[in-house]
């Protein structure tokens, strides 16, 4: 009730500043023309169009991320050596910007659908491996003793306790990630090339068409809200009740 | 059953305890009790091979202990279960790595989970179970595997007062029925006394058995029994010097430790009968 007043207040807000016409209307729509741009756009389908686009390079990212994230931070616990060579690399390549990697890519794949996939893979790429290498880390002593104790060990030990037992970080790695990958793909159509949503933002931009490009980062934001809270935040507290632990 | 030769145990220079011998007979419950520190969860750990002791060595049945091993199964203080398993999962666990029928592992986990009352709760996941249940389910995971040694550490201490006793009868009663080995490590000299054929007492570090009391009292045992409360007040007696020190660390019943008060055991016994 309170969120629903907010957004009323601040449409109407949004609604008083345009009236108020201190800027061109082309510069500052008002929320109809936004609503409006919105609505067109999915009646003829070049959102729709877009969105899926977005989606099937946000995907195919985002599996792979996930996946190779997941081998190599097992990797990184596995053994010491590659956790103080690669580990430390890793730790100071995640404050890199994944967008940086972006003109590398157009040099390697050229332009198109793959350099975008892998600015979106490291997107999330390094994010994935420290969570695993931290869940793997932290399982509880006690269960890998429990585990011994009932005849566990070497390989089987692994799948059958110490992976299980890191899920819970796991899980907030892969929300973390798709997160991240769903930033880092934004920033990469923007300057790519391609039919995704962050494309169509720029040729709102070249068009001076900025209800367009608020209809855009419009469906970013709810389209990163819906699937952070509605799907990942609800799978990650699950899991959480699930190992006993306290929702973050 | 279990021998134990000299063993000594140290951290760097601070000795744990040295020069142990204990020797246990096939099917005989024998508790540990002492004051912290005295090394007996070190050494109950040493018996089921997670850890290692520093000279000495420990015996079962003729062969030298290295590592864990399915003939002794510990049973931890806290209950240590799987939580991405339900609790026929979790019981069944263990028994996968020996036995491979899955129709044979179904029979023998219900059959175990019928035992300690949990057969109902068999689709439960360890976060929808009380403390004591989880203590149960853990019970019956190392039983089911049918170890020849059953170890436990300290697996009543984090309970209240009234599921220990529940658990103290179903204890007793599955070793009655099946007859294990049981070394069983403790800090609760009523729970060492009621339980066990043999009381080990230690003492603080370096760490030593000072006696080893016999409590012949047939079994099913109630704790309102008079014989109990004399040797229960004998170990009092002879862990007097440890005992302060223990009492304001550990005890978790409310102990009178003036002699000879007997007004504060009927309080004791509440939920015996329950």
């Amino acid at each position: 009730m309170k969120r629903i007043l907010f957004l009323i207040g601040l449409v109407t807000l949004w609604e008083m500043v345009y009236r108020l016409g201190i800027w061109p209307p082309f510069m500052f729509p008002s929320p109809l023309d936004v609503v409006d741009t919105l609505i067109r756009g999915f009646t003829t389908g070049n959102y729709t169009i877009a969105l899926l686009y977005s989606f099937r390079r946000l995907i195919i990212g985002y599996v792979i991320a996930v996946v190779l994230g997941t081998v190599l931070g097992i990797i990184i616990v596995s053994s010491k050596t590659v956790d103080e060579t690669f580990g430390t690399l890793i730790l100071s390549l995640q404050s890199v910007p994944s967008v940086v990697w972006l003109p590398l890519a157009l040099l390697w794949f050229r332009m198109g659908e793959t350099s975008i996939i892998f600015v979106v893979v490291i997107g999330g790429l390094w994010n994935m491996i420290m969570s695993t290498a931290t869940g793997i880390r932290n399982v509880d002593p006690l269960l890998i003793r429990c585990g011994k104790n009932l005849g566990y060990k070497g390989y089987k030990m692994f799948t059958k306790i110490t992976l299980p037992a890191s899920i819970p970080h796991i899980i907030t790695g892969m929300r973390m990630a798709w997160a991240f990958c769903w930033r880092a793909l934004m920033a990469a159509e923007i300057i790519g090339t391609g039919h995704g949503l962050g494309q169509i933002l720029m040729w709102g931009r070249d068009m001076g068409n900025m209800a367009t490009v608020l209809a855009i980062m419009f469906i970013i934001a709810i389209t990163g809200f819906i699937t952070d809270n509605l799907v990942f935040k609800k799978i990650e507290n699950k899991v959480f009740e699930r190992w006993g632990l306290s929702p973050s | 059953m279990i021998e134990i030769k000299n063993l000594n145990k140290a951290y760097g220079n601070l000795e744990v305890f040295k020069a142990i011998d204990l020797s246990i007979k096939e099917g005989e419950f024998v508790s540990i009790i002492g004051p912290s520190g005295c090394g007996k969860s070190t050494l109950i750990n040493i018996v089921a091979g997670l850890d290692s002791s520093t000279g000495g060595k420990v015996m079962i049945e003729e062969n030298e202990v290295k590592g864990t091993n399915t003939d002794r199964v510990m049973v931890f203080q806290s209950a240590a279960l799987f939580p991405w398993l339900n609790v026929q999962d979790n019981v069944a666990f263990g028994l996968k790595n020996i036995c491979k029928s899955p129709q044979e592992i179904k029979e023998k986990v219900n059959d175990i989970l019928k035992k300690v009352h949990l057969y109902k709760f068999k689709d439960k996941y360890p976060h929808q179970l009380s403390g004591g249940m989880k203590q149960r389910v853990s019970i019956a995971r190392s039983i089911v595997m049918d170890p020849k040694i059953l170890l436990m550490d300290e697996p009543f201490s984090a309970l209240d007062e009234q599921t220990r006793m529940l658990l103290h009868n179903e204890l007793q009663e599955i070793w009655m029925e099946t007859k294990k080995t049981i070394l069983f490590v403790t800090h609760n000299i009523r729970e060492a006394v009621k339980l066990s054929d043999r009381v080990i007492i230690m003492g603080a570090r370096p760490g030593g058995i000072i006696d080893d009391v016999k409590i012949q009292v047939s079994h099913p045992r109630k704790s309102t029994d008079s014989n109990l409360f004399y040797k229960e007040e004998m170990v009092f007696k002879k862990l007097k010097g440890e005992i302060e020190k223990i009492a304001r660390e550990e005890l978790g019943d409310a102990y009178n430790f003036e002699e000879n008060t007997v007004s504060d055991r009927i309080g004791n016994t509440m939920g015996d009968g329950i």
